[in-house]
């Protein structure tokens, strides 16, 4: 790959996803689609945060839902009980889940596979009791109501709005992933996923680079979490608990990992599907389950990655 | 002029009991190609495992330089000039060969995390520059061409030859090559002979692992031999294959094509 080829891939990704934004609302009939559309974007924004981790460098989280977690509540109980504005509590919020990634990061990223998995799972549990439990400040399991979100003196509620919070927010995030790729740190990253005693003995700091894509994600998750929060009007713990967690890695898994376009695709089949079946109401979960499989067992290296070997294009 | 690069002193570990590398002393000069040899299990692996910090000893000092660096991490000692190769290979399989090789640049890059999400103008010229680099080191090897490839798509000795250039690029002092032709035909040996007296020629120390004893007895100034984990003999190629006690220590273990290669 070229460099002037690897640029144009770049800038061409980047133009993709800003021409599905655009390209999106004139087929919307109602507020509902944006809502819906707005979900699938906010949730992509999570998937591509878990995505760097288990895209780059390999490494997988299992508890990510928890950053979710500590972004909602940010903008649920900042503006409530400290008077911060919602925005500002939105970046607090990211603060917040860096520090907390940074901090758990350290000891359970020297961990390996399977126990790296559990360890996560662990933490992703503990954000979840610790938010249900405190119920002074969270309201508990029947959880909060969070203020709108205030810009330039105008609320900002309605599905149009969050859409293109969503959207744009998601370009942004998908263009910094997409730099990441072939810079420095993006190199080392892809290294350690392929060899780690390599990576080492060229010189790559592996701990340092795991705990700085880790604390990266966490941002990620976090702010996708204060969105939905704001977005929503409302959160309760379920959005930091374990079947959210699970939720991300297969959107990651089945949109493919390590592909930018791929979280999007992944986002929008567990969004849109079970919206699609609640007509079939009582079958839900059940064809919900099946069509994750399908989508398994058809394109089983992730929607995206699979369908573009098959037409011969490259697809980060 | 017969400056002491790496200097190791009485070094050891040892595995569920067993002493793999056992008080083994050695000292390299700057510049030169030197060969650890010995018949399968004698600690060859073992020792070089612990010279580029994967273990840590149990007992014993390693110096580079004049530094004592024993224990330190392989990243640490790579930033000290000290890189390698293995005897497996350890290629990033989904990266194409420039990129495995642009690795090799990550200790002189100087861009932070921050301005490559941003894709700064500074990530660009950085690339350039780890980009030429990279290209200068493929081509000593003879990878020019398949600069573009993916690394999987390579035959078994070019990916060789591709770790090489890449531990190169990190520019280091001393380099350890564990045994680069392993698995590889008589051709490729050749050009690997080539490669690794060109490394030599540069003023980097080459520390040999091999079993192909032609190519150890043509490239190599000093000779360590190692027995069960203890040094049986040092010196030129001629006074090792003079030696009684490595000649029977070969043929004691089974007799190896090794052995007889020895002897001619």
């Amino acid at each position: 790959m070229s460099v002037r080829k690897l640029l144009d891939h770049r800038l061409a990704m980047i133009v993709l996803v800003a021409a599905i934004v655009f390209a999106l609302p004139p087929w919307f009939p109602s507020a509902y689609y944006y809502r819906i559309a707005a979900l699938v974007f906010v949730y992509a924004l999570a998937a591509l945060g878990l995505n760097l981790l288990m895209g780059f460098a390999g490494q997988v989280s299992l508890g990510h839902a928890g950053f979710m977690g500590i972004g909602a509540y940010a903008v649920a109980i900042g503006p409530a009980q400290f008077g911060v504005p919602s925005w500002l509590a939105v970046f607090v919020g990211a603060a917040l889940s860096g520090v907390v990634a940074f901090v758990v990061g350290r000891p359970i990223l020297r961990l390996k596979g399977h126990y790296l998995a559990v360890a996560t799972l662990g933490f992703g549990l503990l954000v979840a009791i610790v938010f249900t439990n405190e119920t002074r400040w969270t309201g508990g399991p029947d959880g909060m109501t969070v203020a709108r979100l205030m810009l330039f003196g105008r609320t900002l509620s309605s599905a149009q709005s969050w859409y293109w919070i969503a959207a744009i927010a998601f370009v942004a995030a998908a263009t910094l992933a997409l730099n990441l790729v072939d810079s420095p740190t993006g190199r080392a990253l892809r290294a350690i996923h392929d060899s780690e005693i390599a990576a080492r003995v060229l010189g790559v700091d592996v701990a340092q680079k795991k705990l700085a894509i880790f604390v990266i994600s966490a941002l990620y998750a976090s702010v996708a979490g204060s969105f939905l929060a704001l977005l929503n009007g409302h959160v309760t713990p379920e959005v930091c608990g374990f079947l959210r967690s699970i939720e991300l890695v297969a959107m990651v898994v089945l949109g493919g990992t390590g592909s930018v376009l791929g979280s999007l695709v992944g986002s929008a089949v567990l969004v849109v599907v079970p919206q699609a079946l609640t007509a079939v109401h009582e079958y839900e979960t059940m064809v919900l389950g099946l069509v994750i499989m399908g989508f398994m067992i058809l394109l089983r290296h992730g929607a995206v990655p699979t369908l573009a070997a098959r037409v011969g294009v490259r697809w980060t | 002029m017969d400056v002491t690069i790496l200097d190791i002193r009485r070094l050891s570990i040892a595995f569920g009991g067993v002493r793999a590398v056992d008080e083994v002393s050695l000292s390299v000069a700057a510049g030169t190609v030197f060969s650890i040899i010995g018949p399968n299990g004698a600690g060859k692996t073992s020792l070089f495992n612990l010279i580029s910090g994967i273990y840590t000893p149990l007992d014993g000092r390693v110096y580079l330089a004049g530094v004592d660096v024993t224990g330190l991490l392989a990243n640490r000692l790579a930033r000290l000039g000290l890189s390698r190769t293995f005897q497996n290979l350890q290629i990033f399989f989904r990266m194409t060969v420039l990129e495995n090789v642009m690795v090799g640049c990550h200790r002189h890059e100087r861009t932070g995390i921050f301005a490559d999400l941003l894709h700064l103008p500074s990530v660009g010229r950085q690339n350039r520059a780890t980009r030429d680099r990279s290209h200068a080191a493929l081509a000593r090897v003879g990878l020019a061409a398949e600069a573009d490839r993916p690394a999987a798509a390579l035959p078994y000795g070019a990916l060789k030859r591709l770790e090489i250039a890449r531990a190169l690029t990190t520019q280091p002092r001393v380099l350890l090559l564990d045994e680069p032709a392993a698995g590889c035909n008589a051709v490729e040996t050749a050009e690997m002979a080539s490669v690794i007296r060109g490394i030599a020629g540069d003023g980097i120390t080459v520390v040999l692992v091999e079993h192909d004893m032609r190519l150890v007895m043509n490239i190599s100034d000093r000779i360590h031999v190692l027995a069960n984990g203890r040094t049986l003999a040092e010196g030129t190629a001629a006074e090792v294959r003079a030696n009684p006690a490595v000649v029977e220590a070969y043929l004691g273990a089974d007799t190896s094509r090794e052995a007889i290669r020895a002897r001619a």
